[in-house]
């Protein structure tokens, strides 16, 4: 690897921090990359899918994860982690991206993690060949092509600085506010860096100076490099090894900060925990004195490092680099309240889910209710058999009569003289768990026996220690001998268009059971259709945890509402047609019960 | 600072505590207790019935060592293991009433360099332990480079210290070494001198202790002497550092354990701990030392590499004797958080004017932040200005600033305004002044 980053880098970000990843995906618009830099964000404890970002003038949104293997397998791609854990959950999280993998570099923000478990989680990424950046680093750059959160600040500041496109200088400092401030000077005495590193200020980072500076001898964008050190610490020496030894070849020009140091006796701790010198090779004079003696290019002092830095640069004589186009982030930014990802109405015909009306409305499209429906609640086309088994359920479910609880209240609701909207809604506000509800029950209780290899004899004493009866079984009437026909009509289309329909199977051995224990236990419409939409769903492909969350968000409930509401409706537009007077129900019909209140 | 040395006695009262984990094997009597005065040593004996039953050694646990060089450690009356509780508790209260000089260096038996004087305050009292010199043996572990070493040697005590070389040895484990090979490179290295009876036992004890340095976050950890007899261990000395930033995961594991200041060194001033405190209760960063308070030079400086910068220019340009301060703000503190670490550097900033009569120089310094909000953080500053604009023109302070960072531009302007209507002496620049250049303008005044 001779380059950290490029302008197809992608990050999971660790910890939904909202200003850092904004800040990216400001940099992102400004440099003009095509993909965001954050692929995906890693946030345990948030219950939302995605988070909403600007990207310039307009909005995205960066699919969350509860976790990093669920964000990894969602975004391969994505190779770099930008690990915003606390110093308390920096180390697992870093330790768990190592085992799963597919990470070619791995930033930790984290100041004070246990030394042990850097020192550890340092050498796992060393040994899978993972560089880490930090940790107690606010990260790296790539002018052009990436940049690690908060690294260069405002955007005003990375423009002002020339971070927004690659220039010659290869830069490596331990402290993080200091990047930015050579960032700056390098942009002001030079034409800018190719990448640069803050390596982070606890006592054990992941990749120290030598590591950054070999990679960046092999970067053909790096001419020259700049190393800012501290006091403490021996690295700055295996980088004059590595002068000496001919691994780095380019100009460097270092300083070591800390020269204070020597005034003191070691009780006072300048700078970050890493920068304290245990001895005198670890001062920053010793250190300065030597690299200077190695050929290194060291200033008198940091005040005198612009200069220096000019001078080298000027040396090397290389060519001007030309400045892009850039684009530029807008000054204000409205987020807009709503999200609509299933139709749009801004252009010449409104379109469901990207398929003009005019495409799926007419019989000559050879499309379907079903097909409309797997456009604007799936936002998938699905196959024939699919789509017309939605519409033979909801064709099933259409009504079962005036005598059920919707039913009557929409017609009691239509005989008070209210409209046709007031008396469906009131049909439909009894849809839930008692009326209608038995579908996702079925859908549910069955599902989850299947998904845990229960026998049908365990699944029903696991519904009994429940106290719930199994919904979808069990018929007024009906029974094997005297079957429901709606029934055996979805069984057949199934078997005859569904590819398999393992739920189904499923289904019938517990029947089996129960209608052996009695007569009326059969699988009821009910339950024949939420278990075959589940056996629909498997076949069209979803993940069982997709699955789930269809039944858990109710959709098996909205085929029933559907469907019923078209029955409601007849049983509204009936009463009106009939000129039915308003109804009293009659008092003899009531037991009335009624003691006078106690005082209490 | 992550390395925070623990005193003898917190040291030995963590193995104590673990002891069956890691020395199953072994026993060790922990017949030690830690006291202050006299009085003290009395009252634990009501509760320690060793203290009265048997003779004592008693010596200052205040994290320096050579306490025998040092003429402080306390093991014989008229001769070598007859002092009683009595003796000990006058001897405590004797060394314990007037300042101390102690010597960190020797050579052999005579002090070099300056010694440190201070007052001698805690002190570990335990039994006599009769053994001989073939009974005493060495060990230590800490982290070298990227490796934790352990060192082992057949001879404790002194003789170790002077003949490291010949006499120690040296086995060192990356930090991912499993428990299998830690224990079979100890048994391959046990030192050729140890006697041939205390070997395996040796290996044994060495293999727990390495473990226990490891699994209890040490950063230094060590035993010179202790005493192997069969089974049977005492732990004569001992030194140790944590890993404090371990702290969270070894909240039962440390017990109540005491960072203590050296010996010889200032404790902190109420202003530095209250600054501690501060840092303790936020997760930005503010850091204060202070130098020589009637210095006048006073820095606020946002971030951990610029603070060293400005100090580094402070001491080239008019050298350590007029610098008052290190510290540092930085990780986005809140505006009351930069107040109140403002007002505590103005108010001793401004307790004295200048011995000389100059004027005094407060550098708010910084290079561009990468996300502190640079007009938040300075709306504290104002505030702080606000309260001791008084003290501050009393003193003739001048006051130089040079920030960058996200709101740099409206920061700049609303300090260098409200110090205007102040009437408080300001120069303020941005981005474009080199971060330390205000270090040179404030001296060429």
């Amino acid at each position: 690897m001779d380059r950290l980053y490029t302008k197809e880098t992608q990050a999971i970000f660790w910890n939904n921090n909202k200003t850092a990843i904004q800040r990216m995906l400001d940099y992102d618009y400004t440099i003009k990359r095509e993909k965001p830099s954050v692929a995906a964000i890693v946030a345990p404890t948030s219950s939302n899918k995605f988070e909403k970002f600007f990207y310039g003038p307009d909005e995205v949104m960066i699919p969350l994860f509860k976790k990093t293997a669920e964000a990894k397998e969602a975004q391969p791609q994505a190779d770099v982690l930008l690990n915003f854990a606390s110093f308390r959950t920096a180390y697992e999280v870093t330790m768990e991206a190592l085992e799963i993998g597919g990470f070619s570099s791995m930033m930790i923000t984290a100041e004070g993690i246990p030394e042990r478990l850097a020192r550890k989680m340092n050498q796992t990424a060393r040994e899978k060949n993972v560089t880490v950046i930090g940790p107690a680093t606010v990260g790296a750059i790539t002018p052009g092509a990436f940049k690690v959160a908060n690294i260069g600040g405002t955007i005003t500041n990375i423009v002002n600085s020339k971070l927004h496109r690659a220039g010659s200088c290869g830069l490596v400092t331990r402290s993080g506010g200091l990047f930015n401030e050579l960032s700056n000077i390098i942009s002001i005495n030079a034409d800018g860096i190719a990448e640069g590193v803050a390596i982070g200020g606890d006592r054990f980072v992941g990749s120290v100076f030598i590591d950054n500076l070999l990679r960046m001898e092999k970067n053909p964008d790096v001419k020259y490099m700049i190393l800012l050190g501290e006091v403490g610490g021996t690295e700055e020496y295996k980088v004059i090894e590595a002068i000496k030894n001919g691994q780095i070849t380019k100009p460097v020009i270092a300083w070591c900060i800390g020269t204070i140091a020597k005034h003191y006796d070691s009780g006072v701790q300048f700078g970050h925990a890493g920068a304290s010198a245990n001895g005198e090779m670890e001062t920053a004079e010793y250190k300065n004195n030597a690299m200077k003696e190695a050929g290194i290019n060291v200033p008198d002092s940091f005040n005198d490092l612009p200069a220096m830095i000019n001078k080298v640069f000027t040396e090397l004589n290389l060519a001007k680099i030309p400045e892009p186009e850039m684009n530029t982030v807008p000054a204000s930014r409205r987020s807009k309240e709503f999200i609509c990802t299933i139709s749009d109405d801004r252009g010449e015909e409104c379109t469901y889910a990207g398929f003009p009306i005019s495409s799926v409305a007419t019989p000559a499209t050879g499309k379907g209710i079903g097909d409309v429906i797997s456009l604007l609640w799936f936002k998938k086309q699905y196959p024939k058999w699919a789509t017309e088994f939605i519409e033979t359920v909801i064709k099933t479910v259409a009504d079962h009569g005036p005598a059920v609880s919707g039913a009557h209240n929409a017609k009691v609701t239509a005989r008070a003289g209210k409209s046709v909207v007031e008396s469906l809604v009131t049909g439909l506000l009894t849809i839930g768990p008692r009326f209608g509800g038995a579908i996702d029950g079925a859908a549910e209780h069955f599902k989850y026996a299947d998904d845990n290899n229960l026998s049908p004899k365990e699944f029903l004493s696991h519904m009994k220690k429940q106290g719930i009866p199994i919904p979808g079984i069990g018929h007024r009437i009906k029974s094997l001998k005297n079957p429901d026909l709606r029934v055996t009509g979805l069984m057949n289309f199934a078997a005859e268009n569904f590819p398999a329909t393992p739920l189904l199977d499923y289904a019938r051995t517990v029947e089996a059971l129960t209608t052996s224990k009695k007569e009326n236990l059969i699988l009821n419409v009910d339950g024949t259709i939420g278990i075959l939409m589940v056996d629909m769903w498997r076949a069209l492909g979803y993940e069982e945890d997709e699955i789930n969350e269809f039944i858990a968000s109710g959709t098996l409930n909205a085929f029933f509402i559907v469907g019923r509401s078209i029955g409601f409706i007849g049983h509204v537009l009936d009463e009106k047609r009939l000129a039915m007077p308003m109804y009293r129900h009659p008092m003899d019909d009531i037991l009335y019960d009624v003691q006078q209140a106690e005082e209490i | 600072m992550a390395q925070k040395a623990i005193r003898e006695y917190d040291a030995k009262s963590i193995l104590a505590r673990h002891w069956d984990k890691y020395f199953p094997d072994f026993t060790y009597s922990y017949e030690t207790v830690m006291v202050q005065n006299g009085a003290e040593l009395k009252e634990a004996a009501k509760e320690n019935s060793w203290l009265n039953e048997k003779t004592l050694v008693a010596k200052p646990d205040m994290l320096f060592g050579k306490r025998g060089k040092n003429g402080l450690v306390l093991f014989k009356d008229q001769k070598p293991g007859d002092v009683s509780l009595e003796k000990a508790a006058s001897w405590i209260d004797e060394k314990s009433s007037s300042k101390q000089e102690v010597f960190f260096a020797f050579d052999g038996d005579e002090p070099t360099g300056e010694p440190s004087i201070d007052m001698l305050t805690h002190f570990l009292v335990e039994p006599f332990m009769p053994h001989t010199q073939e009974e005493e043996y060495y060990v230590s572990a800490t982290c070298v480079g990227d490796n934790d070493v352990i060192y082992m040697s057949a001879e404790g005590g002194m003789e170790v210290e002077e003949g490291w070389d010949e006499k120690v040895t040296e086995v060192s484990f990356p930090i991912t070494a499993t428990e299998d090979e830690i224990a079979e490179a100890i048994r391959a290295n046990v030192p050729a001198d140890v006697a041939d009876a205390d070997k395996a036992n040796f290996a044994e004890f060495c293999i727990g202790f390495f473990k226990a340095y490891r699994e209890l976050n040490f950063a230094y950890l060590e035993i010179n002497p202790f005493v192997l007899q069969g089974n049977k261990v005492e732990l004569l000395d001992m030194v140790a550092k944590l890993d404090d930033t371990a702290g969270f995961m070894m909240v039962n594991e440390w017990g109540d354990v005491e960072y203590p200041t050296s010996f010889g060194m200032e404790n902190k001033s109420a202003e530095e701990e209250a600054v501690e405190l501060a840092d303790s209760k936020t997760g930005a960063s503010l850091k204060l030392t202070i130098l020589k308070p009637e210095a006048r030079i006073w820095t606020m400086v946002a971030g951990g590499g610029a603070s060293v910068v400005y100090a580094d220019t402070i001491a080239d340009m008019a050298g350590i004797d007029d610098l008052a301060n290190y510290g540092e703000y930085s990780g986005g503190p809140t505006t009351g958080e930069t107040k109140f670490y403002a007002e505590t550097l103005f108010d001793l900033m401004t307790r004295e004017k200048d011995a000389q009569g100059r004027g005094k120089v407060l550098i708010i310094g910084g290079a561009i932040a990468n996300f502190t909000d640079v007009a938040k953080t300075f709306t504290g500053i104002i505030q702080a200005f606000e309260n001791y604009q008084d003290k501050l023109k009393e003193v003739g302070v001048k006051i130089y600033v040079r920030r960058g960072g996200p709101n740099y531009e409206k920061g700049l302007k609303d300090i260098k305004e409200a110090a205007d209507r102040m009437g408080l002496y300001i120069e303020v620049y941005g981005p474009e002044t080199h971060v330390t250049d205000i270090v040179r303008m404030a001296l060429e005044k």
